[in-house]
């Protein structure tokens, strides 16, 4: 699992690249009340704001990863929100993308380098 | 920006672990390890505490209370001078424009008014009261008390099991009661909708009260977001955000709060800062309204969202001034201020999210029932 500045984890699964929101991005965030997605087959490139995620607290934004297509997206958090504080890192996950080249996500951080980022 | 200012309980938050944040120039609990959701729902079902102590606690005396309550109602568009010993009031303070300047509750305590205002607006507050004050008015701002708030169906039970006096309080009521060994002066009002207690407690007892009152398993420790969903909820307003130095309290809503007294045709009609335009707006209309919306989607409506009155319309009929989840709705909530044409219970309007108009619906205020012990 690789992990974005922005606490966004981020999994490769065949070759798809699978998003989600970090536990440490979760607790802070609060009770998630709100997620809104991309649609499937969205074209985005890194950095576009493609997810708005509201907790009681505030609104944020989650930008995508990395240049790519939007080929799935999670409707259960969408159905219930409060799905990203009980398991951001499994059943919460966001979204998944195809992107161009997956060696991409080598310039992401590991586990180790993401725990020095936050803790 | 002064250095944060820090309060008695501060160690006590940080200990129940507490996330601190600056609030009106204090360091603040926003939440605990419950967060903001539970500790709504915790308020709502039995009992919440809440460390208030930034804001501002003010005793003025003058020869007797009908001397201070009088020159104080210079101020006020409220009946000071007919409140009852022992008595609380909502209130607030106008402008020459017929604009809000902060909002309160007021006391009669015998021999001297007892006045609680918001923390923000503390040191102009008190400039206002100091200028529009004669000679006679002393005013005292009380710096070594803490102020709680208990909140919640279970207040009373949990109150009454420290001090039995608190049972006979009704709604509004203000005492003297022995609490952990202090003189508190209580009164039975709150900011959440739910029955409940403010507590001033002298500042070397309150962490002494605040742990009998949390020793209590019916109570938790709630923060600052909590208390601002549970008032939203409530459809009470905050300072700032909901009234401002630009609103009118008719605008607001706020016109019961003027006792018929100070209404035209009353004994002490008037006499207030902005009295032409207020009351003349009490026997008319205002331009604007306060209003309860309820989005119909699941998208909360933040402060400062535009209003239409179409999904099309060009130019917004108002805007959200407060507006958020509202945990025991189930659903987001949010007040705003809009043309009175479109403030019927009932008016479909739209909001303007991320540049999307989403559907809204104007509804009544408040959006949880109050539960006052009357």
């Amino acid at each position: 699992m690789k992990f974005t500045e922005d606490h966004e984890w981020l999994r490769i699964e065949g070759d798809l690249v699978v998003v989600g929101i970090t536990e440490h991005a979760s607790t802070q965030l609060g009770d998630v009340v709100f997620v809104e997605l991309p649609e499937v087959g969205t074209m985005v490139a890194a950095g576009d704001e493609i997810v708005v995620i509201e907790s009681v607290k505030a609104a944020s934004d989650i930008a995508a990863p990395l240049d790519g297509e939007i080929v799935e997206i999670n409707e259960a958090i969408v159905e219930e929100p409060s799905k990203v504080n009980a398991d951001p890192l499994g059943d919460a996950w966001f979204f998944k993308m195809k992107v161009d080249d997956l060696s991409l996500l080598d310039q992401f951080m590991d586990e180790d380098e993401y725990k020095d980022l936050v803790d | 920006m002064s250095e944060l200012l820090h309060l008695p309980l501060e160690a006590l938050h940080v200990e129940l672990g507490a996330k601190m944040v600056p609030f009106a120039g204090y360091s603040m609990p926003v939440q605990y390890g419950l967060g903001v959701m539970k500790e709504h729902l915790h308020t709502r079902t039995a009992a919440g505490l809440f460390d208030v102590s930034h804001m501002g606690q003010v005793i003025l005396r003058g020869a007797d209370y009908q001397t201070v309550a009088l020159a104080f109602e210079a101020l006020v568009p409220v009946d000071v001078a007919g409140l009852g010993l022992n008595r609380q009031r909502y209130g607030y303070f106008t402008n020459a424009a017929g604009g809000i300047e902060d909002d309160l509750m007021l006391a009669n305590r015998g021999d001297h008014l007892f006045v609680v205002i918001n923390a923000a607006c503390k040191d102009a507050d008190i400039a206002l009261m100091r200028a529009g004050l004669p000679a006679d008015v002393t005013l005292e701002v009380i710096e070594d008390r803490a102020l709680l708030a208990l909140q919640g169906p279970l207040a009373e039970d949990v109150l009454a099991a420290i001090n039995p006096a608190a049972r006979d309080m009704r709604f509004m009521d203000v005492a003297t009661l022995d609490l952990a060994g202090a003189a508190c002066w209580v009164s039975r009002s709150g900011y959440t909708g739910e029955d409940g207690y403010e507590i001033s407690v002298p500042a070397p007892a309150a962490e002494t009260l605040a742990r009998a009152l949390l020793a209590d398993p019916r109570v938790a420790p709630i923060g600052l977001g909590a208390r601002d969903s549970l008032r939203l909820e409530a459809g009470l307003c905050l300072y700032g955000h909901d009234i401002d130095a630009h609103t009118s309290p008719i605008e607001a809503g706020l016109g019961w709060a003027i006792q018929k007294v100070r209404r035209t045709g009353g004994a002490r009609a008037g006499g207030f800062p902005g009295a032409a335009r207020i009351l003349s707006e009490l026997q008319t209309t205002a331009p604007r309204a306060r209003v309860g919306l309820l989005p119909e989607g699941r998208a909360p409506m933040r402060e400062g969202t535009a209003l239409y009155a179409t999904e099309h319309s060009d130019q917004p009929i108002g805007h959200v001034t407060s507006g958020g989840f509202g945990p025991t709705v189930a659903a987001p909530v949010a007040m705003g201020l809009i043309a009175r044409d479109h403030a019927a219970v009932g008016t479909p309007l739209y909001g303007e999210v991320r540049g999307k108009r989403l559907p809204v619906m104007v509804v009544a205020l408040p959006f949880t029932p109050a539960n006052f012990k009357r």
